[in-house]
């Protein structure tokens, strides 16, 4: 009956962060979670807890709470030592039921996206995905989700009005992340583990990283950016030179990764990584819709390009049109 | 074995504009597409059914009469049997409503072995369907897969992550999200669509799949969309002008000027 939703509804309370963590390393999603989060949770008035699953994770309780969390919610064990979708959504799932946050926040990660919408059906409430924005509607406590879709041509607001918890994935890289404060204090409460190891259907294997240096876009100040025309994989090495001039990184667009000229770890855009750099320097991409959905949030966007009717143009603050190859060693000649 | 695939109609998200005076999207005359990651799930199940006997290929989805037509190219790429969920009382689910749908139609179907779908469709762009028709179905799930190899009572699936991949070994019956990485899917043949269009396609309802309709489409749908909006088109910048020379001198000092560099 809907009187029993409302008095439901009004039961939950508390915002939660999922701390995804791979190899006992807190993943930076986390602490732009902590970040929303802590704001989300004034506006409501209400608590900011993280939720830490894993083996010997323990003692990242307190970082957590240095960086905004009242609480951390710990489970700590050899079953939980990997992420697996049912020993992880289970814990967390029984937790939900048990102390019934009113909005829970997870990274839109291959693991987040994973975990979401599991733990979704499982608690019998909604998920929005792949947020870039959240808000508090103080009159009736719902939260406002914004998220792009038709690969980013269109932006809706989503809610979940008459469903508890509220669930979203937020996308790394567009949130603030929390400012850390050593001296915060804040409470521990472990969770019980209900199951047994026969119990998940899944075995992890193997564990492989990719070889090569790790590209950390999400964290980058500058970031150089080459597309189709740089015309072969070779143009990468005058990025990283022009890169490696201004103390930034290289990324690229999705066509120039489909055509094995650079990793995928590289990509911007809808399908890659979200950027948001100081500067974003784009040297010969067209600028699709894909592309943007990735890299317009640059404070400061620069573009390259030989055609003056290209579309990354409209996002350009600086925009240079001309070829590349001409213009870059110019830049780092000025550069000295 | 048999294997359903789950299989979305989608506008081509290529093709989509956007009103420039109304800043709405323009759907009219966008082609209608086999949701590219689908083609894939799709493939991934024809692969097996090349190179094991007594594989049956089921594909099936959730969408308006006009859904039939890309069910006729599955049939067409290959699959034996296509399954149209459709019905008003479906209209407007989210994905928790969407999920519950094709997990009815799942378990209508029967003796399913294998489940596929796509990592995540390009207009709703949510990637959460398949993991939670699999939760509904209390069936095993992973997302993302780039590899897979069939085992007696299980698969191998290679999970792709942001920072490589995992290896991960998977009971039988489960439910597999599929990335464009794993394959190459193929092409209709001439003979298939001939085919294709002799074929009868089931069509379920509600009641079919065993559904009350309270529990399909908008109002099983926890989520609400407040407000649709095209995103703020960023205003123009700056124009460099003069020779290489000079617009790299001018861009240096801009920079400076604004500590950026
Ligand atoms: C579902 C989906 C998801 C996608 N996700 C992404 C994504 O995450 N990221 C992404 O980037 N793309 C994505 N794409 C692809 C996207 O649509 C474009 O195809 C891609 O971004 C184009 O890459 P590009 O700009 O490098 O190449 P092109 O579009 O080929 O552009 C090359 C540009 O270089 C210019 N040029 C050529 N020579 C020179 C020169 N010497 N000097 C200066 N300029 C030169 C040309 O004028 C042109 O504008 C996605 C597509 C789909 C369908
Ligand atoms: C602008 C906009 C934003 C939205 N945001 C959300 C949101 O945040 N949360 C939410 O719950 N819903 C949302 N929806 C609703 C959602 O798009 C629909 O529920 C849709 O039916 C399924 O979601 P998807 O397109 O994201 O599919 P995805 O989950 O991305 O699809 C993954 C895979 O599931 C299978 N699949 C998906 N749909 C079908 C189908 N109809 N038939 C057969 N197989 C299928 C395919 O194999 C597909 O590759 C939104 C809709 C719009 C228009």
């Amino acid at each position: 009956s809907p009187e029993k939703k409302a008095a439901d509804v009004s039961a939950y309370r508390g915002v939660w962060v999922f701390a995804e963590q791979r190899d006992n390393e807190i993943q930076s999603v986390v602490f732009e979670l902590l970040g929303e989060g802590r704001k989300l949770a004034d506006e409501l008035e209400t608590e900011l807890c993280a939720v830490l699953c894993g083996c010997g994770i323990r003692e990242q309780a307190e970082e957590l709470i240095a960086c905004g969390a009242d609480k951390v919610y710990v489970a700590d064990h050899e079953i939980l030592k990997h992420y697996r979708t049912e020993s992880y959504s289970r814990v967390i799932f029984e937790a939900i039921e048990r102390y019934k946050p009113e909005v829970v926040l997870l990274g839109a990660t291959h693991i987040g996206r994973d975990l979401g919408p599991c733990l979704a059906v499982k608690a019998g409430t909604g998920l929005t995905a792949d947020c870039t924005k959240l808000e508090i509607d103080r009159e009736n406590r719902r939260l406002q989700q914004t998220r792009p879709a038709f690969g980013g041509n269109l932006m809706a607001t989503i809610i979940c009005p008459s469903h508890r918890p509220q669930m979203s994935t937020v996308r790394p890289g567009v949130m603030q992340k929390s400012v850390r404060d050593g001296g915060r204090t804040g409470a521990l409460i472990d969770l019980p583990i209900t199951f047994t190891e026969d119990e998940i259907p899944t075995k992890i294997l193997d564990i492989i990283k990719s070889v090569g240096e790790k590209v950390s876009l999400t964290d980058a100040k500058i970031i150089v950016a080459g597309g189709m025309g740089l015309g072969s994989a070779e143009g990468f090495k005058l990025l990283k030179e022009l890169a490696d001039r201004l103390g930034g990184v290289v990324a690229s667009s999705r066509a120039c990764v489909d055509a094995g000229w650079i990793a995928p770890s590289y990509q911007v855009g809808q399908t890659g990584t979200t950027v948001k750099p100081a500067v974003y320097i784009a040297c010969g991409i067209s600028g699709a819709i894909q592309h943007l959905a990735g890299m317009q949030n640059s404070d400061y966007i620069i573009a390259i390009n030989k055609n003056e009717n290209a579309p990354i143009f409209e996002v350009a603050d600086y925009g240079i049109v001309g070829d590349l190859y001409r213009v870059i060693p110019e830049l780092m000649e000025a550069l000295g | 074995m048999k294997i359903v695939v789950c299989v979305k109609q989608v506008p081509d998200t290529n093709e989509v504009r956007i009103d420039p005076v109304k800043g709405t999207l323009i759907r009219d005359g966008v082609p209608s597409i086999l949701n590219p990651d689908d083609a894939n799930a799709l493939e991934a199940a024809l692969e097996l059914k090349d190179l094991y006997e007594d594989v049956a290929v089921e594909v099936l989805t959730m969408g308006p009469p006009q859904a039939a037509y890309m069910l006729r190219e599955c049939l067409a790429m290959g699959a034996d049997h296509a399954y149209l969920l459709s019905d008003r009382a479906f209209g407007g689910a989210d994905t928790c409503a969407t999920s519950t749908t094709l997990a009815a139609g799942i378990r209508k179907i029967q003796d399913v072995d294998l489940v596929f779908a796509g990592r995540q469709a390009i207009d709703g762009d949510t990637a959460q369907v398949g993991p939670q028709t699999a939760s509904r179905l209390g069936l095993p799930v992973v997302t993302y897969v780039q590899d897979i190899r069939l085992e007696e009572d299980g698969i191998i699936a290679e999970r792709n992550m942001e920072d490589g991949c995992e290896i991960i070994r998977v009971r039988r019956p489960c439910l597999l999200t599929v990335i464009k990485e794993l394959n190459e899917p193929r092409y209709m043949t001439t003979w298939g669509i001939v085919d294709a269009f002799k074929q009868e396609i089931t069509v379920w309802n509600h009641e079919d799949v065993g559904l009350d309709a309270a529990d399909c489409g908008l109002s099983a749908s926890p989520t609400q969309v407040l407000r649709s909006f095209t995103p703020p088109a960023k205003g123009k910048g700056e124009r460099l002008q003069g020779t290489p020379r000079e617009i790299a001198e001018t861009l240096v000092s801009r920079l400076h000027e604004k500590h950026l560099i």
